[in-house]
């Protein structure tokens, strides 16, 4: 099984075997027992933070679910998307109109508008980009996505009913029935229980069958066509799934941080989810989680140590990380070529042989 | 009625034609050669056939349909299938993904995305990959596969969906002796499932697989027979007496 994928068939060891890793744990376990102590490590944090910090993580794991949704058309469809932030932003503006022009903040209503927003615009952004007759080249979708983004955080900073270059603040907090959602320890498990469901959700995909269809067409576009795949159309669907997953982290980020501003939809999110991403790992679920983390931590521990370079060194640290480990952080757990976006790479030895296929072989 | 009926199929690059009024058929469960000096337009033929390349001009015909601008996709459900000239197997997946991935690709999004055909494919994989003698390396990256072992999975690949064409682009390519025989023997009872197209520069090879011949020549048909009467030719005869 690769690492994290997800799928329900098992690799019997037989190809890892036969490479002489026999010894070691095979990668699905590897990452498995990082996602297990991940998710201990998060659910007990509160007990042991104080309230500052249960925010800060609380932002992490959101951006967490940001970086899933690049990491899901990237690593695994293959397609280059510099506009995540575009539906991120755009979910919040409409979960933050919601709330302060029409009241509307219960749970139940703002978090599957949040999604839908994100799902109908990557849509509507694929059918531009992606469902042409001719496949669109990645340079031309990295440039359009980008171009998307840039856009609306134009359009946010010159619209006076979107706050200008203000944005929308003191949105009302989101509510279940009579309790208040506002940043704190609940809100904490909110966004955790939305990033387990969002990333048990994209395991079981990439673990598909349609998880293999994404990573042939990751790998050879061209060839798959020649099989019957609907490639250009599958890559809008996936498109448009992670566009959702961004708006529903989008409408989470706009009611824990409490205002929205146009750098939600801009260039600067867009790229920051992309290195996420990189630096963790792509193509590996729990490398875009770990990518956020460790951006984030080395971010705050810098700034807080050297407030007027921070930037600077942290630059060069990605870098560092990006031209001596290109598969990312996750790389030094996991070789490349069984990582989770990597489908199957020693695939099971199947258990049964029909008899006929005996046959056919003797 | 004619399973394929390409008329008057004509591709020019810019200046170059590689396709001249080319008249090419193909009858249910035909092994049809395609044979030809270097640039007669064959690989172009093929492609034009399976749509990796419109022609300028000229149309194709699919089981009484005309697909002459459908989509390689399209093609594809329709029931051509294509073994491409350089293989392009896909190297970081197992061979039995590969031929997983071949095998699935009709399938609708739902019944993906849920895997409700793994179980049911498995027996077809393994089929497959048994007739293709690949059984034992199912579990191998492709990228580790010889060459030849390549050309099979390729072929695996093409016929997993069940065409009612295949076509196969030079199948014996970069192969041993060895290989080259095995693969013949892979072939030919596969006509019993499917009608086949190959090209290829083996003449010996082909000679033994084919009933009918069709031989290009700077991208106009030269000659279609059986392989006696290609074998007669004075036609063909000076061409790669000439050319070859």
């Amino acid at each position: 099984m690769p690492a994290g994928s997800g799928g329900r068939a098992g690799v019997t060891g037989a190809g890892l075997a036969a490479r002489g890793v026999r010894s070691s744990p095979s990668p699905g376990t590897i990452v498995a027992a990082l996602e297990v102590l991940l998710l201990v490590v998060f659910a007990l944090l509160p007990l042991a933070l104080q309230d500052f910090w249960v925010i800060f993580v609380t932002r992490v794991l959101i951006l967490a679910l940001l970086a899933l949704s690049f990491d899901l058309v990237w690593g695994f469809a293959g397609i280059m998307s510099f506009g995540q932030a575009l539906f991120f932003g755009a979910a919040g503006y409409t979960v933050a109109l919601l709330a302060r022009d029409a009241g509307v903040t219960s749970i139940f209503l703002v978090l599957p508008a949040a999604l839908a927003v994100g799902l109908v615009l990557a849509f509507l952004v694929a059918s531009f980009l992606l469902l042409g007759r001719n496949p669109p080249s990645i340079t031309f979708v990295a440039l359009g996505t980008l171009t998307g983004s840039y856009a609306g955080d134009r359009l946010a900073r010159g619209w006076y009913y979107l706050g200008g270059q203000n944005g929308i603040p003191s949105i009302p907090p989101m509510t279940a029935g009579p309790l208040q959602l506002t940043e704190g320890v609940t809100y904490y498990y909110l966004a955790l229980a939305s990033l387990i469901a969002v990333y048990a959700a994209c395991r079981y995909l990439v673990g598909s069958q349609l998880g293999l269809a994404l990573a042939g067409i990751r790998i050879n576009e061209a060839r798959m066509a020649f099989f019957g795949y609907g490639v250009q159309s599958l890559k809008a669907i996936v498109f448009s799934v992670a566009g959702a997953i961004a708006g529903l982290a989008g409408g989470l980020y706009a009611f824990h941080e409490g205002f929205v501003w146009p750098n939600l939809l801009g260039v600067i999110l867009s790229t920051q989810i992309v290195l996420y991403a990189l630096f963790g790992g792509v193509g590996t679920l729990i490398g875009a989680v770990i990518g956020v983390i460790a951006i984030e931590i080395v971010s705050f521990v810098l700034a807080d140590a050297y407030p007027t370079v921070w930037p600077i060194i942290l630059g060069v640290l990605l870098l560092v990380v990006i031209l001596f480990r290109p598969s990312g952080l996750i790389s030094l757990l996991v070789p490349r070529r069984a990582r989770v976006g990597i489908f199957r790479v020693a695939a099971r030895r199947p258990r049964r042989i029909p008899k006929e296929a005996d046959d056919g072989a003797a | 009625m004619a399973l394929l009926e390409a008329t008057g199929v004509t591709k020019a690059f810019g200046q170059l034609t590689a396709l001249s009024e080319v008249d090419f058929g193909v009858e249910e469960g035909q092994l049809h050669g395609l044979i030809g000096p270097n640039g007669s337009g064959k690989s172009t033929l093929l492609k034009c056939i399976a749509g990796a390349e419109l022609p300028s001009s000229g149309r194709i015909r699919f089981l009484g349909r005309d697909l002459t601008q459908a989509t390689p996709s399209a093609r594809a459900r329709a029931g051509l299938s294509l073994k491409f000239q350089v293989t392009s197997v896909f190297p970081e997946l197992s061979v039995y993904d590969n031929v997983l991935l071949a095998l699935q690709a009709q399938n609708p999004l739902t019944v993906l995305a849920f895997s409700r055909t793994r179980p049911g494919l498995h027996a077809r994989v393994m089929e497959i990959l048994a007739e293709l003698r690949l059984l034992d390396r199912g579990a191998a990256a492709a990228a580790v596969l010889s060459h030849g072992e390549q050309q099979w999975l390729e072929i695996a690949m093409a016929l997993a969906s069940r065409p009612r064409l295949l076509l196969l682009d030079e199948p014996t390519a970069g192969m041993s002796l060895e290989e080259r025989r095995a693969t013949g023997e892979l072939l030919v009872p596969l006509r019993r499932a499917c009608s086949i197209v190959i090209v290829e520069h083996d003449l010996d090879f082909i000679r033994e697989i084919c009933d009918v011949l069709t031989v290009l020549d700077q991208g106009r048909v030269l000659e279609t027979g059986t392989v006696e009467q290609i074998q007669k030719s004075r036609k063909v005869q000076e061409v790669y007496l000439t050319r070859v």
